[in-house]
């Protein structure tokens, strides 16, 4: 198939950046989104260019590191897919696509398609973790955990923390990926200990880091590769408020 | 006042919340604005009468006209503050912009939201200060008590007066379809249980409010509600 793509073009965090256009013809429908671009980044070379900067990692859907937003919904079209795991074949032959980086002011871009997402990585260093003595790993099923609340926090944990939510939502906001993280330490018995705290330092580096404000859209759930819920963002909302109304530190 | 209050109501989160608690209040004051108003079916002297129950009890009209402009306001300055927020938190908008599928209504939240503004003020400016009709507003102030039940009924008979608050209720409806069933979301309250239900409350609570707003000048417009002294 024959396709043309406009993809942003932009050569460093402080260039200004472009969409450019590219027709790519032999474009194979059984490959991925990210082999057609492997592809085209082989023309360009070929031809002296220079080829797209893009994010990937494991090209298996786990990673959380592919990050296009493909004619305006992050990941593309397909419903809990990230975009390494979208194919060609959903697209049709002579289509126009257009390939942006995640946008938000608090993940710049650092190359073409590439974006800083260390903004997450500071939310989760301000809280997102359990306070445990290092020594040798601790036996598995040491303390039982019902079936319904282990399965319950592996929902919140499904979360590769890859931005899409962010990318999709009208204001830039993080509340899916903070909710995530939130509740799915919240939820374990090993995590509980320190909820409260948690839910308050999480919450502060989000706003500090200048992300938007949730308005209740849903577009992130709409949009994300795991299928996190937004009723992880309401839990995070009463976290937030048990911890600020009832927590003894001010 | 304490450190962690002040935290709290300056989050994201935090600021969330009052939205929803605020709203909630403005939708109660809009059920309460709505069952008076009705009164205008009920003929001239229940709604004169409930005028002059008003006016004869200012501790109350006062109490409830102080209370719900500092709602009012924490709600507008409260969400323009968000807006803003959300409009700086991405600089560079999308070439391509998409929407999978957030309704209209949640989308145009800040634009309806100042409509609703604009139309309050003009509102008042019109039944309560009496500036758009000075005329019809002087009138009913001549005889021994008001006639309010004269002053909307002559007021809708004007074709503009009507069609701008027909218009009016019409922004409020998009803003009330959205706001009504997120504020259940913004309190922490989300459940798969009840989700299918929240997501009714906004666009059945929202459609019939403003059907029973729009019936009123619709009706006198239309003539079915008649003024006494034409």
């Amino acid at each position: 198939m024959r396709i043309t793509v406009h993809v942003w073009r932009q050569a460093g965090p402080q260039e200004p950046g472009k969409m450019v256009a590219y027709d790519l013809d032999n474009v194979n429908e059984h490959m991925s989104f990210l082999e057609m671009l492997d592809f085209l980044n082989e023309s360009l070379i070929a031809k002296g260019e220079e080829p797209i900067a893009f994010d990937s990692d494991c090209r298996e859907g786990i990673c959380g590191m592919c990050s296009l937003v493909i004619d305006g919904i992050p990941h593309g079209p397909e419903k809990e897919t990230t975009v390494c795991q979208l194919h060609m074949r959903h697209f049709h032959d002579g289509q126009e696509i257009f390939i942006e980086p995640w946008r938000a002011k608090s993940f710049p871009v650092l190359k073409d398609l590439i974006i800083d997402r260390s903004s997450l990585d500071r939310i989760q260093q301000a809280g997102g973790f359990i306070s445990v003595n290092t020594g040798s790993a601790p036996d598995a099923n040491n303390i039982p955990i019902g079936k319904e609340q282990a399965d319950r926090a592996m929902d919140a944990a499904a979360c590769i923390g890859c931005g899409a939510c962010v990318a999709a939502c009208k204001n830039a906001s993080a509340m899916l990926f903070v909710g995530a993280k939130v509740s799915h330490l919240a939820l374990l018995p090993q995590g509980q200990v320190e909820k409260k705290r948690r839910a308050i330092a999480m919450v502060e580096a989000m706003d500090a880091e200048g992300f938007g404000n949730c308005t209740n859209q849903y577009e992130c759930e709409a949009a994300c590769p795991k299928g996190i819920s937004v009723e992880f963002i309401a839990k995070m909302n009463r976290e937030y408020l048990g911890a600020q109304l009832s927590g003894r530190s001010s | 006042m304490n450190l962690w209050l002040f935290r709290m109501l300056r989050s994201s989160v935090g600021r969330k919340v009052l939205m929803a608690i605020t709203g909630l209040l403005l939708i109660g004051f809009l059920v309460s604005h709505l069952s008076g108003n009705l009164l205008v079916f009920a003929g001239r002297d229940a709604m004169n009468d409930y005028a002059q129950f008003l006016k004869e009890h200012p501790g109350l009209i006062w109490g409830a006209r102080i209370g719900l402009l500092a709602i009012f306001l924490v709600h507008v300055i409260t969400g323009l503050t968000l807006a803003a927020e959300n409009k700086a938190a991405r600089p560079i908008p999308y070439q391509k912009e998409a929407c999978i599928q957030a309704s209209l209504p949640s989308r145009t939240m800040a634009r309806t939201g100042l409509l609703v503004f604009v139309f309050v003020v003009y509102h008042l400016l019109h039944f309560t200060f009496g500036v758009v009709q000075a005329s019809k507003h002087a009138k009913h102030l001549e005889g021994l008590r008001y006639d309010v039940y004269d002053m909307v009924v002559l007021s809708f008979h004007n074709p503009i007066i009507a069609l701008s608050y027909i218009v009016a209720i019409l922004v409020l409806w998009m803003h009330l379809w959205h706001g009504a069933s997120s504020f259940f979301q913004s309190l922490g309250w989300n459940h798969p249980k009840y989700r299918p239900v929240f997501e009714k409350v906004g666009p059945v609570l929202s459609t019939i409010l403003c059907l029973g707003f729009l019936s009123i000048p619709l009706s006198a417009w239309l003539g079915i509600l008649k003024a006494g002294g034409m």
